[in-house]
């Protein structure tokens, strides 16, 4: 760890000392479970189940189980419930600087379902607060909380594991347009010279291998000169973009977007007599065999970017 | 229907997209009780370093718990789930939840799941369900 970091770490570990291992409760449920509250939750979802809203007692979706006891929109707990505040260490991290908070991992045992009329009751307790760590939006910790929930009649209906990174913003955005998140795009390939006419051809919905026009040998990828008989004179011809496999793989990890996953590559033989990777779908990868028939289609990928994709030919 | 000696394992869930709209995620986010100023309101969420509000966990949670019991159908028990968030899901995304069995024992099952969006996986995680006697 840096220095810098360190002297940060010392700012954190009181907390550790003063949060890590207090159990607080009982933090009670605003209302007790209701049909318009289910409802409420079923139509946010799109949840249609005809369990939770089709009989004569609402049932509620297990999912709902943090909702019950959380606080309201000003921020207070129910009557009834404990002063302390479960969520004073992430407070305190703000006042650190570290006012970024993002939930990251969610673990639910859901034991019982709950009835209309059920009336929950949770505690809380602070199981973990991170080393301070380097991350994509920031330098933070992770916060993690056991939360218990209990029926009326005291019987144990679920728990949750929640983590949190809280963490000090690298930049605040105020540029980006509303409502159009930016996608990751595939890197574009290098058009130049040797290159402009297969990748617009691709474009123009065409399949384009170089022939040489002294010896007629064909090569791919594109290149300036023909490697049979050194001639730099050449052009091209559409290919009927049909093959058999020659090889495949499939990448499974990491997944990287925006790439599909598995993503299955192949390298195919054309029946023009140049072999080709790219990609193939509509086949799950345990089903690639080396000498299978293809034919690739022409798909824009994204704007201004054709690739030609294979699919196992009928 | 899915009884559980019709599932085994390498069932593939039938792929769901969710369009995301701010619509959907403050929906999500007032159902589950969730009032943190990142779920509503945009000039906090750029203030955090956020391009736009994004989707609260527990609307993502609901939505995984939904796409599970969609498939397995009205017996279904949902026991457990266990997830990770990865790419946040701001208005004008898609989701798009996919899901695979892993394991089969009785009426037990385990099913892993992921939900992509434009920015990669936006959940990823693993479903614990039990198909009960039907009534
Ligand atoms: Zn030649």
């Amino acid at each position: 760890m840096n220095t810098a970091l360190s002297d940060l770490e010392q700012a954190i570990e009181p907390l550790r000392k003063r949060y890590i291992g207090q159990r607080v409760g009982p933090y009670l449920a605003w209302n007790k479970v209701s049909r318009t509250q289910i409802w409420q939750w079923c139509a946010a979802m799109g949840d249609t189940h005809p369990e939770y809203l089709g009989g004569e007692t609402a049932i509620a979706p297990p999912t709902m189980l943090q909702s019950w006891t959380f606080r309201d929109v000003h921020g207070d707990y129910a009557p009834g419930s404990t002063d302390q505040n479960t969520y004073e260490v992430l407070g305190k991290l703000d006042e650190l600087g570290y006012f970024g908070s993002v939930a990251v991992s969610y673990d639910q045992q859901y034991l019982e379902y709950l009835h209309e009329g059920d009336h929950v009751h949770s505690f809380s307790t602070i199981s973990d607060i991170s080393a301070l760590k380097n991350t994509a939006l920031g330098t933070g910790c992770f916060v993690t909380e056991l939360a218990e929930y209990f029926r009326q009649d005291k019987t144990l209906i679920g728990t949750a594991t929640i983590t949190y990174l809280k963490y000090q913003p690298n930049q605040t955005s105020t540029g980006a347009p509303p409502s159009s998140p930016r996608k990751i795009e595939r890197i574009r390939p290098v058009e130049n010279t040797d290159s402009q006419h297969y990748w617009q051809g691709l474009r123009d919905g065409k399949l384009l291998i170089q022939q040489c026009s002294d010896c007629d040998v064909s090569r791919h990828p594109p290149q300036p000169m023909c490697e049979a008989c050194q001639s730099i004179n050449w052009h091209t011809v559409e290919s009927t973009r049909r093959g058999k496999i020659y090889s495949f793989t499939s990448i499974h990890h990491p997944e990287i977007p925006p790439f599909d996953s598995p993503n299955c590559i192949v390298l195919v033989d054309l029946d023009e007599g140049v072999r080709i990777a790219a990609q193939i779908t509509g086949v799950k990868y345990d089903e690639l065999k080396i000498g299978m028939p293809v034919r690739a289609n022409i798909v824009e990928v994204q704007k201004g970017l054709s690739l030609p994709i294979f699919e196992v030919e009928q | 229907m899915n009884l559980p000696q019709q599932v085994k394992v390498g069932d593939e869930l039938p792929e769901l997209p969710i369009p995301i709209t701010a619509r959907q995620i403050v929906a999500g986010a007032i159902a589950s009780q969730d009032f943190e100023d990142v779920h509503h309101d945009k000039a906090a969420a750029n203030q955090k370093g956020t391009p736009d509000i994004f989707m609260n966990i527990l609307t993502t949670n609901g939505l995984v718990g939904r796409y599970l019991s969609d498939w397995a159908g009205p017996t279904v028990r949902i026991r457990r789930i266990s997830l990770k968030l990865g790419a946040p899901n701001y208005p004008g995304d898609t989701m798009v939840m996919s899901g695979q069995v892993t394991a089969v024992q009785d009426n037990e099952l385990e099913i892993a799941f992921k939900g992509k969006n434009g920015l990669g996986n936006h959940v990823t995680g693993t479903g614990y369900l039990t198909l009960e006697e039907s009534a």
